[in-house]
């Protein structure tokens, strides 16, 4: 097992120091450079090329590359342009919302994809089966944003019976009860995504190994169905599924931007709108190098996860 | 079943290969469009594609009004001169619906076309020659496939400046590793097989072996990932458009029509603004998610 975790991180380098190059090139793509569009356009040419000097911007960008890369290794991302404070703080403090939106989502999402799944795929072609597909495929359909504000107009606009938005109400006191309200709608849309997509993959992962021999072999012996579908299928049929869910992961973070936007959500996804629009360079790629470690990291860990689940796997 | 029976005189042999031979092409085609309309919602689907696509290219002689016509009532609620009500500043709902057909249709089909080739062509190659060519590509598709998708085209797409063109070609440049690797897995099977090693001992070409012996038979998977991901492709527009970055008004777009709806007033009392645009958005997605299931029991009845 040694052997193919140590190869697992070493093929993960290049892709690490690839992360770094893009991430740095997606945000050296744009058309002029941040000190022209900041500062007043009646400063004195004199201190523009100071600053841009100070920046390290009149550089060629081979070097920018590694002095940005520098900064990150000793941890840091640089300072905000907008509002001039260190990009690991500003991140630090909305990552937060967006790892209690996230998980809770993909937790109720297993939580609800996998049994219905199961059942879809024991019953397969019933009613209930064409059901449940069905509406997987709707899920699946749905604009996330479309399904949000569909959301907000029903039990916020038209029932009152929930927040519009954000984490908690202002002026009001931070208990329990109200944070939940905050958190249910944001939480379906992401939840309702999840399981669309998951419910296929249970179901057909499940059909795959209710097929095999040894399970006929199970019911043959006189085993009860319940028996074979939870503890002889359902063990095999779960190790595909680890790799989808990590999956997940991208599009989760991904997802939140427009949750976020629409719930008022302080999380990363809001931050990401946030400094798009005031071009804040160095806070966008922070975000996007940590969304993109993230990623890496799961990948990493379900490959690992799946190698540790299933013994079948060949490593070469 | 003896030894006997397996070798089959020369003659026989021949005749075989020219029974297979002489199996009409349009057979196996033939087997696909029945196992497909067998599928309903798959045939409902795809007339609803059919019906977009009229719609889109028809749209000057559907539309009512002119899609940026400005007219005096704002935000007026639907009346018989205009069915579905008109905007903000004006302008016709239906129409700018109608036209916005275009807009999702022209960024599902162009975007995945594109990333489809550069896909496939990764892929064809990775496969076939193996080591450090096949590393690098891979190690190239992991460094795409790291970053979040919708947050990374958003902020490309927010540096770049947001154009139809803009929007098609960052959409395709993060999306062609998923095709790569589906088209390297398959290759990877496929080379193995004898046919491929006659080719091989026959002296073609590897070009001609990839495009015209392998890749023929990995295309069933290709076109169900390329139908889902036209589905993908319009959703992502339509979500950068709904944050201000797709798309840009006057030009509409189902995502940018749906925008307006994040004032808590137009979310409230002008339904008639967002529902429509999304309803539609969710019935194309729908449409071809549909098609995509169904061509995937067609093309490979296995599973």
């Amino acid at each position: 097992m040694l052997p193919y975790i140590v190869r697992r991180l070493l093929i993960a380098i290049p892709v690490l120091i690839g992360i770094t190059i893009l991430n740095f090139c997606i945000v050296n793509l744009a058309p002029g450079n941040p000190v022209d569009m900041f500062i007043d356009p009646n400063t004195p040419q004199q201190l523009v090329e100071a600053k841009k000097e100070m920046l390290g911007l009149n550089d060629p960008l081979i070097i920018q590359y590694f002095k940005w890369l520098w900064q990150l290794l000793q941890g840091g991302f640089g300072y905000s342009f907008s509002s001039f404070a260190p990009v690991t703080h500003i991140i630090g403090e909305r990552i937060g919302p967006t790892l209690m939106l996230t998980s809770i989502s993909l937790t109720l999402g297993l939580l609800i994809a996998i049994p219905i799944g199961i059942l879809s795929a024991v019953k397969q072609n019933t009613r209930f089966d064409y059901i449940i597909t069905g509406l997987s495929f709707i899920w699946t359909s749905m604009p996330q944003f479309f399904l949000g504000l569909g959301l907000i107009y029903l039990f916020a606009l038209h029932f009152k019976i929930l927040p519009t938005g954000g984490m908690l109400t202002i002026g009001g006191d931070d208990n329990f009860a109200d944070r939940i309200k905050h958190l249910i709608l944001p939480v379906s849309v992401l939840t309702i995504a999840i399981i669309g997509k998951k419910i296929r993959y249970v179901r057909a992962s499940m059909l795959d190994v209710l097929k095999q021999d040894y399970l006929r072999t199970a019911r043959a012996k006189g085993l009860h169905a319940f028996i074979v579908t939870n503890k002889h299928a359902l063990r095999n049929a779960l190790i595909p599924i680890i790799t989808v869910f990590g999956m997940e992961i991208p599009l989760l973070l991904g997802g939140s931007i427009i949750i976020e936007q629409i719930f008022q959500w302080p999380g990363i996804g809001q931050l990401t709108m946030q400094s798009i629009l005031s071009r804040d360079y160095p806070t966008l790629m922070g975000l996007n190098f940590i969304a993109a470690i993230i990623v890496l990291a799961t990948n990493l860990f379900m490959d690992i996860l799946y190698f540790v689940a299933d013994p079948r796997v060949k490593y070469n | 079943m003896s030894m006997t029976d397996i070798r089959v005189n020369p003659t026989t042999r021949m005749d075989a290969a020219q029974m297979i031979e002489s199996e009409p092409e349009e057979r196996y085609t033939q087997q696909i469009i029945r196992r497909f309309r067998k599928n309903r919602l798959a045939v409902a689907g795809l007339v609803v594609i059919i019906l977009l696509i009229l719609t889109g290219l028809f749209a000057p002689w559907l539309t009512p009004h002119n899609p940026n016509e400005l007219t005096a009532v704002f935000s007026a609620s639907p009346s018989t001169t205009h069915l579905l009500g008109t905007d903000q500043v004006g302008r016709d709902v239906l129409s700018r619906l109608i036209y916005a057909t275009r807009i999702s249709l022209i960024v599902g089909f162009i975007t995945v076309s594109i990333y489809v080739t550069i896909g496939t062509i990764l892929g064809l190659i990775s496969a076939y020659y193996g080591g450090w060519m096949d590393m690098i590509v891979m190690r190239l598709a992991d460094i795409f496939m790291s970053f979040p998708y919708l947050m990374v085209i958003l902020v490309v797409v927010s540096i770049l400046g947001s154009s139809l063109t803009t929007i098609i070609l960052v959409l395709a440049l993060f999306s062609w590793p998923t095709v790569a690797r589906l088209v390297r897995g398959s290759v990877l099977s496929l080379k193995e097989l004898d046919y491929v090693k006659a080719g091989v001992a026959l002296g073609l070409s590897p070009a001609r072996i990839m495009f015209s012996h392998i890749l023929p038979n990995a295309l069933g998977p290709i076109i169900v990932n390329a139908t889902f991901g036209v589905a993908a492709a319009i959703l992502s527009e339509a979500g950068l458009s709904f944050l201000g970055m797709g798309i840009q008004p006057p030009t509409p777009s189902w995502g940018n029509m749906l925008s307006d709806a994040q004032s808590l007033t137009v979310l409230t009392n002008q339904l008639w603004l967002w529902v429509p645009a999304g309803s539609i958005l969710l019935v194309t997605v729908l449409a071809i998610n549909f098609m995509g299931d169904g061509l995937r029991d067609a093309l490979d009845p296995k599973q």
